[in-house]
């Protein structure tokens, strides 16, 4: 029972879901390779598995972040202007999605909530099939075996055991490839995650949970889904865990890199806590002013994942102007074709809304399909009869 | 009478809910400082507390799980689902354990739990947030099963639910949240339609259409169309989805010999087959021709890019109104 109202011992949890506050809540360790500052700081075991990252690599781990951030921006824009129903902003996490994305490889399988969207794009999957589901042109964007990712998930937590058996897939196969499971932290109340955790323990799959503890789901602080660190909680499992810094592109690339090569050789499953916030709302219909604190977006501006790793390029001299100019001029023509794309999507046609619903033919089925095209023809122009249709 | 948002009705009803009786307690996912994503419980937890509007942890079989207990101690939990499509994790509780928890124990257990589901599409939602579930409850005994098509309704049966011993799902239609009406919050619960009963929204002689929810407006837009045609169309508003209310409908179709059930859920085992089936058998020598279903397809919830053609729209009703006549309609001509 939830009692933080002390004295009264009711069943309401509530209170502000800030970080100061859950960091004294059990000894977890977050793991830190760059400062808020910029300052590269070392770390003994995480640094052997970035130490082959070259200034190179550093700079584009810089655009990719710099360009999802432009992408996340533009379909907000493009929601505002309501060319996209709804949009679920990543703004804060682009190093969390950046850092974990870079780390795999693309045998890997990934499997991503609604909000993944930087981890998507990282992975090919071009912008405007991410959005033609939040256009309302398609339920799914892509094809999840051309990118080897799973269309992005909104029912909480469903995908960490779609990650699971698909681990358990590999191993039966003998490969050596991953699946990595992408979720919240309000996701690990639900059922399917704590049985996600089971399974893969008692399978010893092959298969890495990554959590983005991004303080918030909707209106709900982390504290009301875990009184311990979420990380923790794999212990209880059986399954090893980190905690990292998840506005640490490095930190989080390291972590995804331990937990791969663990599941690679043998050693099943890795939970990894990537320790970050959602700067925006929740989604664009959400109005987090009704239950966060002003301050405490405020304090997590000043770790931004972007700025970070912006003032250790800087520190090292690596972010001359011209590379600063690729950059922003790689993210206004990726936004630039992402709005084109977005604004010229054709409208699905009408008798698509029966394809698909089996692989084989159904007579029922086929039989509502004949009856409603034969109700569209008894009209003059039959997309303006259905159009008026439905909704009213 | 207040003009009030269907809603601001429903956060009427649960407020009048929460000072009646202390065992009444609101449980679900952002109810308290938020509001709900709809913001029909905003407020509530300010002027009643955290341990009466409880936001709990993201986990709808816990939600319905803990309120089986809850009721088990005595308590009225008033539920809310956040959207239709996330039912589905609460599934097992709701079927195999609140349903049944009064049969099993021969009545020692009451399970009075209200379990609040926005449902139905036609807001341009992502997928899962659009879904017409009501059939699966009804198709399982010992749960009750209404849904709410106006603020005086949805005011006076929440507390209906909530005041009832059995469990009862309460579909609320997403998107007339926003419809105002008149609403009576002093209306006295004994004196207003039992929430077991359907309602004759508009009277006709020529044709019974039923519907329920979200479709009641469209159907009682049709009727009027239809009256400029010079047919006169009865709407039915079932309310009650489990138990049917049969003798309401079965008294229209004898007066009229004509029916046609319009729902958004897809149309196999779904309501419309019920209202067919039990019409059929009661009213059989008074149809004067075969009851018409205008319904959702068998298809997924669709992309919301194409839920206008899914969803049954004024003119779609009117074909099949066309169709139960005997009038030229979009199928004219083609056999069974
Ligand atoms: C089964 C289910 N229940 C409820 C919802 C509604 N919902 C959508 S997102 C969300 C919060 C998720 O929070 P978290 O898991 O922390 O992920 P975040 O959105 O913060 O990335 C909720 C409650 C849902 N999509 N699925």
């Amino acid at each position: 029972m939830f009692t933080d109202d002390a004295g009264k011992g009711g069943i309401s949890a509530g209170g502000p879901g800030n970080s100061a506050e859950s960091n004294r809540r059990s000894g977890g360790d977050l793991v830190q390779l760059i400062t808020p500052g910029g300052e590269r700081v070392s770390h003994p075991e995480f640094d052997p598995w970035v130490q082959d990252v070259t200034d190179e690599q550093l700079g584009s781990l810089y655009e990719d972040m710099v360009v999802i951030r432009r992408i996340d921006t533009e379909a907000t824009a493009l929601q505002r202007q309501g060319e996209l129903a709804l949009w679920p902003p990543l703004l804060g996490q682009e190093a969390s999605q950046i850092g974990s994305a870079r780390a795999l490889r693309d045998d890997d399988f990934v499997f991503p909530s609604y909000r993944d969207n930087g981890v998507a794009y990282c992975r090919g999957v071009n912008p405007e099939d991410i959005v033609k589901a939040w256009r309302g042109n398609a339920l799914a964007g892509w094809d999840p075996y051309t990118v080897n990712v799973a269309t992005q998930q909104i029912i909480i937590g469903a995908q960490t055991l779609h990650a699971t058996g698909y681990a358990m897939g590999i191993q039966n196969d003998g490969a050596d490839s991953v699946a990595v499971a992408y979720f919240g932290d309000g996701a690990t109340s639900e059922g399917d995650v704590n049985e996600a955790l089971v399974f893969a323990a008692s399978f010893q799959s092959p298969v890495v949970f990554f959590c983005q503890n991004n303080h918030w789901a909707i209106s709900e602080p982390v504290r009301l889904q875990s009184h311990i660190q979420i990380a923790d909680r794999a212990a209880g499992f059986g399954i090893p865990s980190m905690r990292v810094d998840g506005n640490d592109v490095l930190a989080v690339m390291a972590a995804t890199r331990i937990a791969t090569d663990r599941a690679r050789h043998g050693g099943g499953p890795t939970f990894i806590e990537a320790v970050t916030y959602r700067m925006g709302p929740h989604t664009t219909a959400d109005d987090p002013t009704k239950y966060r604190d002003a301050n405490e977006l405020e304090d997590w501006a000043a770790k931004d994942p972007i700025a970070r790793l912006k003032s250790l390029l800087d520190r090292k001299g690596l972010l001359t102007d011209e590379r600063g100019a690729a950059v922003a001029a790689k993210a206004d023509a990726v936004a630039k074709a992402l709005r084109a794309g977005t604004i010229n999507m054709p409208d699905p046609r009408p008798m698509d809304i029966f394809q698909n619903v089996y692989s084989t033919p159904n007579s029922t089925l086929d039989r509502q399909q004949d009856h409603y095209s034969r109700y569209l023809a008894s009209f003059g122009d039959p997309a303006e009869a259905a159009s008026e249709e439905g909704a009213r | 009478m207040t003009q009030m948002t269907f809603a601001r009705a429903i956060n009427s009803g649960l407020r009048k809910s929460l000072e009646n009786d202390a065992k009444v307690i609101l449980m679900g996912e952002d109810i308290g400082a938020l509001g709900g994503v709809f913001r029909v419980t905003d407020g509530l937890q300010k002027d009643f507390g955290k341990h009466r509007v409880v936001d709990t942890p993201l986990a709808e079989s816990g939600i319905l799980g803990t309120a089986v207990g809850l009721a088990y101690r005595g308590y009225r939990p008033v539920v809310e689902i956040q959207f239709d499509g996330f039912i589905y994790p609460a599934f097992d509780q709701i079927v195999s354990q609140v349903a049944k928890m009064h049969y099993r124990t021969q009545g020692a257990v009451k399970m009075p739990i209200t379990i609040r589901v926005p449902f139905g599409g036609g807001i341009g939602s992502p997928e899962h947030h659009s879904e017409s579930p009501e059939a699966y409850f009804t198709h399982t005994s010992g749960l009750r099963v209404i849904s709410v098509s106006n603020p005086q309704d949805a005011h006076t049966m929440i507390q209906q639910a909530i005041a009832s011993d059995d469990p009862v799902l309460y579909f609320e239609p997403k998107r007339r949240y926003h419809d105002k009406g008149e609403v009576d919050e002093a209306l006295d619960l004994g004196a207003a339609l039992s929430m077991e009963k359907a309602r004759v929204v508009t009277e006709g002689t020529d044709v019974t259409l039923v519907a329920y929810g979200p479709l009641v407006k469209t159907a009682k837009d049709a009727a009027l169309a239809a009256a400029d045609e010079g047919i006169s169309i009865e709407v039915i508003d079932l309310r009650s989805l489990a138990p049917l209310d049969l003798a309401t409908l079965a008294a229209s179709v004898r007066k009229t010999g004509r029916l046609v059930i319009t729902h958004e859920a897809s149309q196999t085992g779904g309501i419309g087959a019920e209202v067919a089936a039990g019409m059929t058998e009661r009213c059989f020598f008074h149809l004067e021709a075969a009851p018409v279903r205008v319904t959702g397809f068998d298809v997924p919830y669709p992309y919301s890019k194409l839920e206008m053609h899914h969803l049954p729209g004024l003119d779609r009703i009117l074909d099949g109104v066309d169709r139960a006549l005997g009038r030229p309609n979009s199928l004219s001509g083609l056999e069974g």
